[in-house]
């Protein structure tokens, strides 16, 4: 039995934007969610998730997503950070909604968490040395 | 006791002299007393990284065959629009300018990718840098076009010039509307969701020498990985502001104007910065030394982040606006805890000037300085003082079409 925990951005075509993916991601398939972003425009909808459950679970869950006709378009969108363009000056520490970044009290550097990163980008262009980058 | 700086030059040249960085400096007096340490320590040395915008360099290009007269014409640096005013061959390009094709905030805010800043980053970094230029031709210099590229290794001269920067002390930015901001001082909650700050504090240059008695014309310091000097009173320098009983301005006071050998520096000490919905700017790197004269000046350095106290001003009306009002006062040391509590609230703070980077200059600079590397200069000229009466002033509009706008 593997827990696997990984994050994941749908969209959902104009057709599916009424349809109730999620409830059946939790109900059919025991994966525990967590929403990370939602939003929807005329055209289509999208959403950020981070899915944990078992490696069986997961895998049938995907499949489930893939059969609705949701398209997951980055499922290994990440956001990274170029160390070489890095200057720990801390403009991304209180603009990041989900506390990626951290301030090591002693060195004074800022600590990157991938693991707490939510993929919203708000960092990217609040960088003034442009050392955060998307990924896909 | 007292030195001078020539005896800590000889000091310097035997490897001898003693050298702490301004935040070591704070232990060494907390052990040994003031006196101790002053009889023992010769220089300390103060570091800032941080976005400084009035930034620019100037470098002469070498004349091209035929001849070309920039002065008068049009020049562009990796299409950002250079300043070519200066006779022929010379050529100034200022950190904020930006391409004539940048949509600027057309679409609010802008990402301002590549500027003035960046050009000066990748000229020190060694890379080609396209330059195009149109001129009216003369007999002397009949060419009217050029197009080239040119590498900081082929110009006669290329140097880093800055009006204003070392801010000693800042604002320290809120914003207190109920939408984003975005502005020098970065990216603004609303309802004062954050608060930005940007300072080296207790590494900070004049923060160190508060009253100005070693920092004056002609200092030598780092400047951009390599070697400069104070060249002038930073423009809007301020010197009669609020001070704490050691001195230490509560508000933005002095500044200093900095020039150094472009060709000497490096790209981790000058690089290009884009400020979302503001504008492009470059992130200069300084240290300052400061000897160790007399007690005087050691107790000086010994300020910390808990001595420094600077204003929180709130960028969606009272700085645009120019209003008196502050929302509080805060120290950084309080910022550097990553929160400040202001009205019972608890506001996350940001920095946008290095810390761990103004360390590394004020440690490099130690270094140098110990190695027998870096003499200190004798300022030629002090700086105006709190009671020169040197003033800021706003701009006094005077209509020029009687009172319409």
């Amino acid at each position: 039995m593997t827990i696997t925990t990984k994050k994941i951005a749908l969209r959902f075509p104009r057709h599916l934007v009424d349809r109730p993916v999620v409830y059946h991601l939790i109900k059919e398939y025991n994966l525990e969610l967590n929403i990370l972003k939602a939003s929807i425009s005329s055209e289509e909808g999208h959403m950020v998730l981070e899915l944990r459950g078992e490696r069986a679970d997961f895998d049938k869950g995907i499949d489930y997503l893939t059969r609705t006709g949701l398209i997951i378009d980055t499922l290994c969108r990440e956001v990274t950070r170029n160390e070489d363009r890095c200057t720990d000056c801390g403009a991304c520490v209180t603009v990041c909604p989900a506390s990626s970044f951290t301030v090591d009290p002693h060195t004074r550097e800022v600590v990157f968490d991938e693991e707490k990163c939510i993929v919203c980008g708000l960092c990217i262009l609040s960088c003034p040395s442009r050392s955060m980058e998307l990924h896909f | 006791m007292s030195k001078t700086i020539e005896e800590i030059n000889r000091k310097i040249r035997e490897g001898k002299a003693v050298v702490f960085t301004a935040e070591e400096i704070i232990g060494v007096v907390r052990e040994k007393g003031l006196e101790r340490a002053a009889a023992e320590v010769d220089v300390v040395t103060t570091g800032t990284f941080g976005p400084m915008c009035s930034s620019g360099a100037y470098f002469n290009i070498g004349h091209s065959k035929p001849r070309i007269k920039l002065g008068g014409g049009r020049v562009y640096l990796n299409d950002v629009p250079a300043y070519g005013g200066f006779a022929a061959a010379d050529v100034m390009i200022g950190a904020n300018a930006l391409p004539d094709d940048d949509p600027r905030n057309r679409v609010h805010p802008g990402e301002f990718n590549y500027g003035g800043g960046h050009v000066i980053e990748e000229l020190v970094a060694g890379r080609d840098v396209k330059l195009v230029a149109q001129a009216y031709g003369t007999d002397c210099y009949p060419r009217k076009k050029l197009e080239t590229w040119i590498n900081i290794k082929d110009l006669n001269e290329a140097v880093l010039f800055n009006m204003r920067n070392s801010y000693q002390n800042y604002n320290v930015a809120v914003n207190l509307s109920d939408k984003a901001i975005y502005t020098y001082m970065g990216t603004l909650k609303p309802n004062m969701g954050n608060i930005t700050y940007c300072s080296a504090g207790q590494l900070s240059p004049l923060l160190n020498d508060p009253l100005y008695k070693t920092i004056g014309i002609g200092t030598r310091i780092f400047l951009g990985g390599g070697t400069g000097y104070v060249a002038w009173p930073g423009t809007q320098f301020n010197p009669g502001v609020p001070r704490t009983e050691s001195g230490v301005p509560k508000r933005g006071a002095g500044t200093l104007a900095v020039i150094g050998d472009l060709k000497q520096m490096n790209p981790r000490y000058l690089m290009g910065a884009s400020m979302l919905g503001y504008g492009v700017t470059l992130s200069v790197g300084i240290g300052v030394p400061i000897p160790i004269l007399n007690e005087e000046i050691l107790k000086f350095t010994t300020v910390t982040d808990d001595d420094i106290f600077a204003a929180v001003i709130d960028y969606s009306s009272v700085y645009p606006e120019v209003k008196p009002d502050i929302v509080a006062e805060v120290s950084y040391g309080q910022l550097r805890s990553g929160k400040v509590v202001i009205n019972g609230r608890e506001i996350p703070t940001g920095s946008l000037s290095s810390y761990p980077r103004a360390r590394e200059i004020a440690s490099t600079l130690k270094e140098w300085i110990t190695a027998g590397k870096f003499e200190l200069s004798q300022a030629v000229e002090a700086l105006p003082d709190p009671d020169s009466g040197v003033k800021f002033k706003l701009l006094n509009e005077r209509p020029i079409n009687g009172d319409r706008l």
